[in-house]
C-alpha cells in the first residue's frame, strides 16, 4: 500500500513537470496553428542556460531570474525570423523548419557545451532530504519543485482567465479570423505566444536541471511525451495539458510497478482510449 | 563540410608521413599506402566515444611513425551517426567505395552488428573497438573479425564474479529494456546465479526512460542486499544521482558494469562516491604500458586516456602486429588473420590476448569511484574469456 501511495505522489510530481513543458506546446499549437519540433530544444537550452548561470551565480533561482527573459528574447527572435512565415503555410512546412532548428540546436549545443553529462547542483538550502518511508527518502528539491510547478500552473490560469491578455489569448485560440476582424493585431499576440511557450519550455528545463542531468537530447523525450499531453488534454487547452499532464504522469509511474513489460506502452495506450471516446481530447474541439 | 575537412587533413597527414618514411620504403615489396576506414560517430550523444578511439588509433600510428610494417597509413573516416538505419550504406561505401584494407568501428552495437554482416562476407580485415553486442563474436564470429574491448555478457558475468567475492547473496536487477541492457543483465543474471545467488527481480525500464523514481521506490520497499544496474551517459549520472537522492545509497549498495561510472564522473560528483564497478581497464592503473600510453595521450590532447582510447589504441597494436608477420603485404589475408588472432601483448589495460572467439582474454577490475575517479580496489577476475558461446569460426 505504501508502494502504490508512493508511487501515485511520484506521478503527481512529474505530472507537475511534464505540464510545464506541455503548457508551452498546446498554447502554441493551439493559438499559432504551428506544429512546433523544436518545443524540446527549447527545454534544452533552459537546461544548459541553468547549467551555465547557475556556475556564474552559484543559484540555480538566480540563474532562473536571468534565464528567463534571455528565453522570452530567444522565443521572440525565433519567432521573427522563422516562425511568422509559417503561419500560413501547411503543417508539413512547420514540421520541416522546426525539425531543422532541432539538428541546428543539437549541433550549437556540442559545440558550446560538448557532449558529456553535466550537472546542476540544488541550492544549499534545498538540498536535504525528507524521510518517507524507512528505506526511502525525498529529496527537499523536488518537492520544492512541485510546489513551484502547482503555483505557476495557478498563476497561469488566473492570467488565461482573468486578464486582457488571457481574454485575447482565448479569443483567438478559439478563433483566429474573427479576432483579427475585431481589430487586435494578431503579430503581436502571435509573437507574444510563441516567445511565452518557449520561456515555459525554458523555466521547465531550468527548474527541472538540478533532478535531471543536464545532457545532448534532453529535450527529445519531452517534446515526444508533451505532445501526449497536448493530445490528451485538447489541442490548445491549458487546462486540458494541466489534468492531462497529471493523468500521465500518475499512469506512467504506476505502469512501471503494476504492468512493468507494459511500462513503455501505458502512456501510448492511454492517449489511444482518450482519442477513442473523446477524439478532440479531454478539453478540446474535434479539429477543424 | 566538416568530413570532408577531416579528409583533407589525413591526407595531407599521410603525404607528409609518406614523405618522411619514403627511404625506409625502396626494400618493401607491397609500399602502397595503407587504406583503414573509420566507421565511429563524429555527432550526437557517442561523438566523444568516437573522437576518443579516433584519436588513440591515429596516435599509435604516429608514434610508429606514421606506417605499420613499412606502409604508410591513411585514414578515412565516415560519422555513422550511431544511427544503425545508416550502417549498411555506410560501411558498403567504405569497403567497396574506398576499399579499405581494414575496416574499424564502431560504438553502438546495433550499427556494429549491420557492419559486421557485410564485413563478414566480404572478407576485410575488421576491428572493433567498443561495440559490446554479445553475437559480434558469438554466434556472428568470423576469422577476419576482431574485437578489442569486452563483450556485454563477459562484463555481466565478471562484475557477477566480484558482488559474489563481496558476499552479495541476493540482488535486484535496474537496466534499459533494449539489447545492451538485457546482455549485461543476462550475462550477470548467469554467473551470479550459478555462483549461489540469487537474483530476486529484474526492473527493466523503456528505453531511454530517465524518470527513475518509481524504480527506486520499488527498490526501497524490496531492500534487497545490493542492486546491479547498468544505463550510461545521462540516464547513467540521472539514476545514479536519484539512487543517492532517494537515500539508497547507504542502505542498498550499487554495483553494475563500468559503463555506469565512465564518462560521468563529473556530473554525478559526491552522489557517486562508494559506486563499485568492474571493467578490463581503470583509472590510473598501474602498469608501465598504462603509464606511457597516458603520458603520450596527455602530451598529444591534454586529457587522460578513458578506457575508449584504450580500446583504439589495441586495436592498432593488433592491426600492428598482423602487418607485421605479413611483412605489409594484405594479400596474405589468412595468413595475417591468424598473426592477429595469436596476438598476445601488453596493453594499457594489462595482458591481452584474444579467445577462439577473437574476442578479449582480459583481467576484469573492481573499482570504486571515489571524489571522481574509478579506482581499481582489486581483480574482479583474472585473465577472463567470454563465453564464445555459438561461434564456429
Amino acid at each position: 500500500m505504501d508502494l502504490v501511495l508512493v508511487q501515485i505522489f511520484n506521478g503527481i510530481q512529474y505530472g507537475f513537470l511534464i505540464f510545464l513543458a506541455a503548457s508551452g506546446l498546446t498554447l502554441v499549437f493551439g493559438i499559432l496553428g504551428v506544429i512546433n519540433l523544436a518545443h524540446g530544444s527549447f527545454y534544452m537550452l533552459g537546461a544548459y542556460l541553468a547549467l551555465t548561470l547557475t556556475q556564474l551565480t552559484g543559484d540555480v533561482f538566480l540563474a532562473v531570474a536571468i534565464g528567463i527573459p534571455l528565453a522570452v528574447a530567444f522565443g521572440a527572435a525565433i519567432e521573427w525570423a522563422f516562425v511568422r512565415h509559417l503561419y500560413a503555410r501547411d503543417h508539413l512546412q512547420q514540421v520541416l523548419l522546426t525539425f531543422a532548428l532541432i539538428l541546428i540546436f543539437n549541433e550549437v549545443q556540442r559545440i558550446g557545451w560538448g557532449s558529456h553529462p553535466h550537472s546542476v547542483l540544488a541550492p544549499s538550502y534545498l538540498s536535504g532530504s525528507i524521510r518517507l518511508t524507512d528505506t526511502l527518502t525525498y529529496p527537499v528539491y523536488r518537492l520544492a519543485l512541485t510546489a513551484i510547478c502547482a503555483t505557476l500552473a495557478a498563476a497561469m490560469f488566473l492570467v488565461i482567465q482573468k486578464t486582457r491578455v488571457g481574454r485575447l489569448i482565448r479569443a483567438g485560440e478559439s478563433n483566429r479570423e474573427m479576432t483579427e476582424l475585431l481589430g487586435f493585431d494578431s503579430r503581436w499576440l502571435y509573437r507574444f505566444v510563441f516567445a511565452a511557450g518557449t520561456a515555459l519550455a525554458a523555466l521547465a528545463g531550468m527548474l527541472a536541471a538540478p533532478v535531471e542531468s543536464v545532457y545532448p537530447g534532453i529535450g527529445e523525450r519531452v517534446l515526444i511525451i508533451s505532445f501526449v499531453v497536448v493530445v490528451i488534454g485538447g489541442i490548445g487547452s491549458i487546462k486540458g495539458a494541466f489534468l492531462g499532464a497529471l493523468v500521465i504522469g500518475v499512469a506512467d509511474a504506476l505502469g512501471k510497478v503494476f504492468l512493468p513489460s507494459l511500462a513503455g506502452v501505458v502512456v501510448y495506450a492511454l492517449m489511444a482510449a482518450v482519442l477513442v471516446v473523446r477524439p478532440g481530447g479531454l478539453f478540446g474541439r474535434v479539429i477543424r | 563540410m566538416s568530413s570532408t575537412r577531416r579528409e583533407f587533413l589525413s591526407t595531407a597527414l599521410a603525404a607528409g608521413a609518406f614523405t618522411l618514411a619514403a627511404p625506409s620504403l625502396r626494400n618493401v615489396r607491397a609500399a602502397g599506402p595503407l587504406k583503414v576506414g573509420l566507421l565511429l560517430p563524429a555527432s550526437g550523444t557517442f561523438a566523444p566515444l568516437g573522437e576518443a578511439i579516433t584519436r588513440a588509433a591515429k596516435l599509435y600510428v604516429a608514434s610508429k611513425g606514421g606506417s605499420l610494417a613499412g606502409r604508410p597509413v591513411t585514414f578515412v573516416s565516415l560519422d555513422d551517426e550511431s544511427a544503425p538505419p545508416k550502417a549498411t550504406e555506410l560501411t558498403n561505401k567504405l569497403v567497396f567505395g574506398e576499399n579499405v584494407d581494414v575496416l574499424m568501428g564502431t560504438v553502438h552495437s546495433g550499427v556494429a552488428a549491420a557492419m559486421v554482416k557485410i564485413a563478414r562476407e566480404a572478407g576485410v580485415t575488421t576491428l572493433v573497438p567498443n561495440a559490446g553486442a554479445d553475437a559480434i563474436t558469438r554466434a556472428m564470429c568470423a576469422p577476419n573479425i576482431f574485437r578489442t574491448s569486452f563483450a556485454n555478457g563477459q562484463i555481466g558475468a565478471a562484475t557477477a564474479k566480484a558482488m559474489l567475492a563481496a558476499g552479495v547473496k541476493e540482488a535486484m536487477t535496474c537496466t534499459w529494456r533494449y539489447a545492451a541492457g538485457e546482455e549485461m543483465v543476462g550475462g550477470f543474471k548467469e554467473t551470479f546465479e550459478a555462483g549461489g545467488g540469487k537474483v530476486t527481480k529484474d526492473i527493466a525500464l523503456p528505453f531511454p526512460d530517465v524518470e527513475f523514481q518509481s524504480a527506486l521506490a520499488e527498490i526501497a520497499a524490496a531492500k534487497p542486499q545490493a542492486v546491479y544496474s547498468f544505463f550510461a551517459g545521462g540516464g547513467a549520472a540521472k539514476f545514479i544521482k536519484d539512487y543517492a537522492a532517494a537515500g539508497l545509497s547507504g542502505a542498498v549498495p550499487l554495483w553494475g558494469p563500468g559503463f555506469l561510472t565512465d564518462g560521468v564522473e563529473q556530473a554525478v560528483g559526491a552522489a557517486g562516491n562508494g559506486i563499485r564497478t568492474v571493467l578490463h581497464y581503470a583509472d590510473g592503473l598501474d602498469n608501465p604500458e598504462n603509464k606511457a600510453f597516458s603520458a603520450t595521450f596527455k602530451a598529444a590532447h591534454g586529457i587522460d586516456p578513458d578506457v575508449y582510447a584504450v580500446q583504439g589504441w589495441d586495436a592498432m597494436q593488433v592491426l600492428d602486429i598482423g602487418l607485421a608477420a605479413v611483412s605489409g603485404d594484405t594479400a596474405k589475408k589468412d595468413a595475417m588473420h591468424a598473426a592477429m588472432a595469436a596476438a598476445k601483448f601488453a596493453s594499457p589495460r594489462g595482458p591481452f590476448e584474444f579467445s577462439a572467439s577473437r574476442n578479449p582474454k582480459q583481467n576484469f577490475y573492481a573499482r570504486e569511484l571515489k571524489d571522481g575517479k574509478n579506482r581499481m580496489t582489486g581483480i574482479a577476475a583474472a585473465s577472463f574469456a567470454d563465453s564464445g558461446k555459438g561461434c564456429r569460426a
